[in-house]
């Protein structure tokens, strides 16, 4: 019996030994600066190809974002790597719990965001949306809007302000992924202008600047011009005041998602 | 007459078996598809003609079979006896009946966690002889199965999948012999090309990629970095059996984009290697992308054919390269006769009297980043290009993608199973990547006509004698071009992306098209 206790016991520490030293996380350690440095180098060498040297995104997407959809906690993070996501080019991962908790730590300060640099007044910044910004016709919040441009919902956690700022001034600076504005001319003679919705080699829809959408096939077209570097966006340098602007500017960046 | 015809396909479907003088004869069967890229010539053409040029707008959906698994699906099937032979990923087998494309058995395989492979697991397909199918794995095994049943004969270890060793090709046959490719040199493994005995699994001999201290070509690689050399063979190859050599593509040397600590041409990375198919021993090599610090694979797969060429009979071996250049080498000696480039390519600056590349150091990652055409994913890559005698064209589908490679700061260093890389890619800002299937006249690699895609595509390219080349999108639409002029004959939406090389076949008198798309494998065929 007593033996029978003892290899039980052993057992136990030993699958606790083989759990803590092979697989499992185990509690996520507070980064230290040499941990974040080696979390540095490993996503130079394991990450940077897909992700971009500062996590912008390049095959893989932007990790230099306060919240990673598929993994809005350090734990998910911790899993995604370690797993991979099935079905992507994600592959998983050899590293070790302890490389992968200074990975997940190197990776969250890519998405560090600025706290608020905005004076602005957010309450006042919802009204500007809403009424002279004209947002609302071109952006969705909270699933209501229209669809020409992105989702602001979560702008907030995505953008920083000075990247707000730059929008709202120089839209075409920035022009967001899937986006891209198309100018066409059907063999009818009719004209327009609005974001590329979808494209393959012999079709396209776009939503025009109503946010219609219209699907056409290429063979249908006398005309279609990518228009690359510009924005059905209009620059709200000169038609916002400079109050108003910081006021917008707070409102979207107190928009943070569900 | 039908009831023999029925006793015939009934008896077949029970009883099919794939000796090596058939996989020989291929061509004489032409309802059937033996082999990866239909024969031992690699010509992924189809010698059927039902299917044509004056009847293909009314091509149909005859059967779909769906696989529910979210990888990239890109199985060339085998189809003999009545039954078409598919891989699933990551790496099971189906077996389908050809009327119905009902699944009359599926082996699945139980895979370890951990499985490390850097482009997706994948696998795309099969080799049979006799009664037997063999697989390739991802947690690099090699098996055989049953091919009435599906069950496994033997399962033998190639190499340790924990080390980053997968295999995602189709082996090929050899006599009694099952070739089989590894991957994994985005990861420091040492590559090598491997032969079984079908009926044991007993290793028959092993080619080293990268050679060891000491032998021939080992003075290529600077220090030990032979031994991290990379060189793997991750795309099925081809085989002459009158010369009695197999001929195989080699891909990018380790560490993957910097070539600090392995100076030297690093043979046998990004070469054609041609083996004795009974040794492994080498006979000749010929290496497109010396001192690669681009990722430029010679993982593409070699066609052979005996021509008449500049005044003489010769046995030639076509390559169309990841790197933008086509080749023509004599497939005997691995004299290098043709070398043209067939799509947007800077690294080099073009080829010299021997086919050896000058490169531009404009294009050599850096910390600044350098501008490369075309990208790590090249040109060409491991999908099939189509060789037609009839038209006298080589049909390739070809990517037209630059990139930003930056070096990255830290030099890589190697641990087993983790990544041995050292740049990162971004895209060209502005530049939307595009496609074209291109037709290259075979003895110079001009390009004769081309059919625009919307993107970088991912698919083969299938040419038949109904004067058709079938290819597919990014997008989900398989399409038939006239193989003459190019001109766009038929197209259909599949709803799904195309990572595969189409293939035909004939069942009960009726040629069919197949292709997978998305996590469909669809048959199309005409009408009754």
């Amino acid at each position: 019996m007593k033996r029978s206790m003892n290899l039980l016991a052993g057992f136990l520490i030993a699958c606790s030994l083989a759990l803590t030293q092979s697989t499992e996380p185990g509690r996520q350690p507070k980064p230290t600066p040499p941990d974040l440095a080696q979390g540095e180098r490993t996503y130079g060498t394991e990450c940077s190809f897909c992700h971009g040297p500062k996590g912008e995104g390049a095959v893989g997407p932007a990790l230099a974002v306060p919240r990673i959809r598929r993994a809005p906690t350090d734990a998910a993070l911790f899993q995604v790597i370690r797993e991979g996501i099935a079905g992507t080019q994600m592959p998983p991962s050899a590293l070790t719990p302890a490389q992968l908790w200074q990975l997940v730590a190197y990776v969250r300060t890519l998405g560090h965001v600025e706290q608020s640099k905005s004076t602005g007044d957010a309450r006042q910044g919802e009204q500007v949306y809403l009424a002279k910004g004209g947002c609302a016709h071109c952006h969705t919040l909270r699933g209501h809007g229209g669809a020409i441009g992105p989702d602001l919902s979560d702008a907030g956690a995505r953008l920083d302000s000075e990247f707000i700022r730059a929008s709202l001034m120089t839209p075409e600076a920035s022009i967001p992924r899937d986006f891209m504005q198309v100018r066409l001319v059907t063999k009818g003679g009719q004209r327009l202008t609005g974001v590329r919705v979808n494209e393959d080699s012999f079709s396209i829809q776009i939503r025009d600047l109503s946010n219609q959408f219209h699907s056409f096939w290429k063979s249908e077209l006398t005309e279609l011009v990518k228009e690359n570097g510009r924005s059905p966006m209009p620059s709200y340098a000169k038609t916002l005041t400079p109050d108003e602007l910081e006021n917008l500017i707070a409102y979207l960046e107190s928009l943070q998602g569900n | 007459m039908k009831l023999s015809f029925i006793l015939l396909t009934y008896s077949a479907v029970l009883f099919g078996q794939v000796p090596y003088q058939r996989i020989l004869n291929a061509a004489s069967e032409p309802g059937n598809w033996l082999t990866y890229a239909g024969g031992y010539q690699a010509h992924s053409y189809s010698p059927l003609d039902q299917i044509n040029a004056t009847n293909i707008s009314g091509l149909k959906v005859a059967w779909m079979y769906q696989i529910g698994v979210p990888h990239h699906f890109e199985t060339e099937p085998l189809v003999f006896d009545g039954v078409m032979y598919i891989t699933e990923p990551p790496s099971d087998v189906t077996a389908l009946d050809l009327r119905t494309g009902r699944p009359i058995w599926t082996y699945r395989r139980s895979l370890p966690k951990g499985i490390i492979v850097c482009c997706g697991q994948v696998n795309r397909g099969l080799a049979a002889l006799d009664d037997q199918l063999f697989l390739g794995t991802v947690d690099a095994h090699v098996v055989a199965l049953d091919m009435r049943t599906g069950r496994v004969r033997w399962d033998v270890e190639v190499a340790d999948y924990k080390a980053a060793y997968s295999i995602t090709a189709a082996p090929l046959v050899v006599k009694d012999k099952v070739i089989v490719g590894i991957a994994g040199a985005e990861y420091g493994i040492r590559g090598f090309l491997d032969a079984y005995d079908a009926k044991t699994g007993k290793r028959a001999w092993r080619f080293w990629t990268v050679p060891g201290p000491g032998e021939p070509g080992s003075e290529t690689w600077s220090g030990d970095s032979w031994k991290t050399g990379g060189a793997p063979t991750w795309v099925t190859g081809a085989y002459d059996p009158q010369a009695n050599l197999v001929y195989w593509g080699t891909g990018n040397p380790g560490p993957d984009f910097v070539g600090d600590d392995r100076q030297g041409d690093n043979l046998y990375s990004d070469s054609i290697v041609a083996l004795d198919a009974d040794t492994g021993k080498l006979k000749w090599y010929f290496q497109f992308t010396p001192h690669d610090v681009l990722d430029m694979d010679a993982d593409q797969v070699p066609v052979l054919l005996d021509a008449e060429f500049r005044g003489r009979p010769r046995k030639l071996v076509l390559f169309a390269n990841r790197n933008g250049f086509y080749y023509v080498l004599d497939r005997l000696t691995g004299e290098f006769l043709v070398g043209k480039q067939f799509a947007r390519q800077n690294w080099a600056k073009g080829l010299d009297g021997k086919g050896r590349p000058i490169w531009n150091p404009e294009a050599i990652p850096s910390e600044k980043g350098a501008l490369v055409y075309p990208d790590d994913d090249g040109t060409a890559n491991w999908f099939s290009p189509s060789l037609n005698l009839k038209t006298g064209l080589f049909y390739q589908n070809v990517r037209e993608k630059g990139a930003i490679q930056r070096r990255t700061r830290m030099k890589p260093t190697y641990e087993s199973g983790r990544l041995y890389m050292g740049a990162s890619r971004l895209p060209i800002p502005g530049e939307e990547p595009w496609g074209a299937l291109r037709a290259l006249d075979w003895k110079t690699g001009e390009t004769r006509w081309e059919f625009r895609v919307h993107t970088p595509p991912w698919c083969g390219v299938l040419s038949t004698a109904g004067n058709l080349v079938f290819s597919g999108t990014m997008e989900g639409d398989f399409f038939a071009l006239d193989a003459v002029s190019g001109k766009l004959l038929w197209r259909i939406q599949t709803g799904g992306a195309i990572w595969a090389n189409p293939i035909s076949y004939q069942s009960e008198g009726k040629q069919y098209i197949v292709v997978s798309a998305g996590s469909s494998v669809i048959a199309f065929s005409l009408p009754q």
